[in-house]
């Protein structure tokens, strides 16, 4: 019977359907690397790879976010306004004098306060996720532009530069930060008391109920704990760019959720892969990355983007 | 089959209902519901759809206030506000929908919000090790068909899912199990086993109350059965004692109402 498969060998593993469509995007990453060796000489070597890794960070931090959220069922839509909101709150307290600590804090305190908020709405005032953050991508996207009177403007913080340019011997502190972030939200899955129940509010809400775990409150820690690493990422991408920017026109949101999604994680909830979700990530930006040294117009990173995720999708049928 | 009744004048009463009424609305839902589990017994509740089974479970568990009448827990009145309070004391529920997560594993779903820790307080790291082999070691002893308790519950048969959430609930030193139409979506095979987990049950005191619409069952497994029409308890008897027929009629009303004095002469388990 179905017992059997957790006991089997690998041999039988690799015979078992759903360990592809489990690891779809850990295999999409080494074929698509793989082909892209083939293809040009320039993408296996350390200063692409590090280059590669480093335009990923913002994105992993995100879709480790986005992870939170769609693990308990819900799915974030505002991160797309929440992060220049973020990074405006970093501007703004970091040219008022507050230091670059204080920026920070103040960046994930606003980010947080985002997610907090949408969590609120979704699980006190009972709006679906997707409305709920819909809506508040219209309302976070006019504040940033409020708050910073619709200019974009610059921050120039040594501690910045060091963070997006500096390394510890060959290891860029960058994407360290975003391997940080991965771990810690890998332990709080697998290892504590926490992940678990959130792992139940979003695999069976009834059930969760009936065990005494108070599912409103997961919810709103989810949504909260989402905005923090939005606020994060907000604070990487004032360190990338070197400004701070109300409008950002951000693709990051689609490929959040598509990261995840790559990554094995079901939009229904209840299942969490971080190795996954760093898979998926790496898999957007190794395309983009690999059509840039091919020297492919950009016109066609898009429609490859939006190939690989339904592809993926094919491949997570297989799932059990 | 009489010799597990003989020695009943001894078991105490786990759970005492009496004249419990609850309304909801205009609706008079129970309307003096009375029940005795004793210790080391199985209690089948029958009735027709809409008797009242389910209200009265959950009154009892506290999902929903009653309004009059006694609820006594090892001889104690108690008005529990939460399922939670209720698993506190010792009464556990498994519901039809089981409440397992499909996408965790045996263990995870056998420690659900009873985590086992390592450090200090809640932030303390999840003690995996201990709560794998706590689970195995658990419901070795209780199922014949083990499921690995590594492997997620979405691998497994419908009977070994009820077996789990049956496991699960007998192994936090319950005293009073409630099950919910406990076989009601099982094959033959799987109900049986599921019926030697009620009997293993049994043999470890546990005092169990089952809702079954099944009566084959009811003469199979329970010690006592107590019959639900329109929010009372119209009459109980020892299995024993009593007919499927009979049953039957007092489930229907068509004896007319004379198992009252049947239930009258025929005081079961409780003693004083």
């Amino acid at each position: 019977m179905a017992e059997t498969a957790t006991a089997a060998g690998p041999g039988a593993r690799l015979r078992d359907p759903t360990f592809w469509g489990d690891n779809a995007a850990l295999i999409g990453l080494i074929l698509i690397g793989a082909a892209f060796s083939l293809l040009t000489p320039y993408f296996l070597t350390w200063g692409n790879i590090t280059a590669l890794l480093v335009s990923a960070s913002i994105l992993i931090v995100l879709a480790t976010a986005q992870q939170f959220t769609i693990v308990a069922a819900g799915i974030d839509l505002s991160i797309a306004a929440n992060l220049p909101w973020s990074a405006v709150v970093f501007g703004l307290t970091y040219n008022a004098g507050w230091g670059t600590a204080g920026a920070i804090v103040a960046a994930i305190a606003a980010g947080a306060l985002v997610g907090t908020l949408n969590g609120l709405i979704i699980a006190k005032l009972k709006v679906n996720d997707f409305i709920a953050t819909l809506g508040m991508l219209g309302v976070m996207s006019g504040v940033a532009l409020i708050a910073s009177n619709g200019q974009s403007f610059s921050v120039f913080s040594t501690f910045l530069q060091t963070l997006a340019l500096g390394s510890i011997g060959p290891i860029r502190y960058f994407y360290l930060i975003a391997l940080v972030v991965v771990l810690a939200a890998h332990i709080v899955f697998k290892y504590t008391a926490f992940g678990t129940h959130v792992l139940a509010t979003g695999g069976n809400r009834e059930a969760a109920r009936n065990m005494g775990i108070p599912i409103d409150r997961m919810r709103v820690a989810v949504y909260a704990i989402n905005g923090a690493l939005v606020g994060v990422a907000a604070v990487l991408l004032v360190s990338r760019t070197g400004g701070a920017d109300p409008s950002i026109a951000t693709d990051e949101l689609l490929s959040s959720i598509a990261a995840v999604v790559l990554g094995g994680s079901s939009l229904f909830g209840g299942r969490a892969s971080m190795l996954g979700t760093v898979a998926g990530a790496l898999v957007l930006t190794t395309l983009l990355n690999g059509f840039t040294l091919l020297q492919v117009s950009s016109f066609y990173q898009p429609i490859a983007v939006g190939v690989v995720v339904i592809a993926a999708a094919v491949l997570s049928r297989f799932q059990q | 089959m009489s010799a597990r009744h003989h020695d009943t004048q001894t078991k105490a009463p786990v759970l005492e209902v009496t004249g419990l009424t609850k309304a909801f609305g205009a609706v008079q839902a129970l309307s003096g519901a009375d029940l005795v589990c004793p210790r080391g017994e199985v209690t089948a509740l029958v009735g027709d759809n809409g008797a009242g089974k389910s209200t009265l479970i959950r009154c009892i568990t506290g999902v929903h206030p009653f309004d009059d009448g006694e609820v006594r827990f090892n001889g104690e009145p108690v008005r529990l506000s939460s399922p939670t309070e209720a698993r506190a004391r010792g009464i556990e529920t498994v519901y039809q929908d089981l409440a397992l997560v499909e996408d965790l594993t045996v263990w995870q779903n056998m420690f659900l919000n009873r985590e086992l820790k390592r450090g200090i307080g809640r932030f303390g790291m999840l003690d995996r090790r201990r709560m794998i082999a706590e689970s195995q070691s658990r419901l070795e002893r209780l199922l014949v068909n083990m499921p690995p308790v590594r492997s997620r519950v979405r691998r497994l048969s419908g009977g070994q899912r009820q077996s789990i959430a049956i496991g699960r609930a007998a192994s936090w030193g319950s005293t009073l199990v409630i099950m919910d139409e406990p076989t009601a979506a099982l094959g033959v095979r799987e109900r049986e086993s599921v019926e030697q987990l009620i009997g293993r049950l049994r043999d470890d005191h546990i005092a169990q109350l089952i809702i079954s619409h099944d009566l084959e069952q009811v003469m199979r497994v329970a010690d006592t059965v107590w019959i639900m029409r329109r929010g009372t308890t119209i009459a109980h008897w020892r299995v024993a004692d009593v007919s499927r027929e009979r049953i039957v009629a007092a489930i229907t009303g068509a004896d007319g109402g004379n198992h009252r004095a049947t239930t009258a002469e025929a005081p079961t388990t409780v003693v004083e």
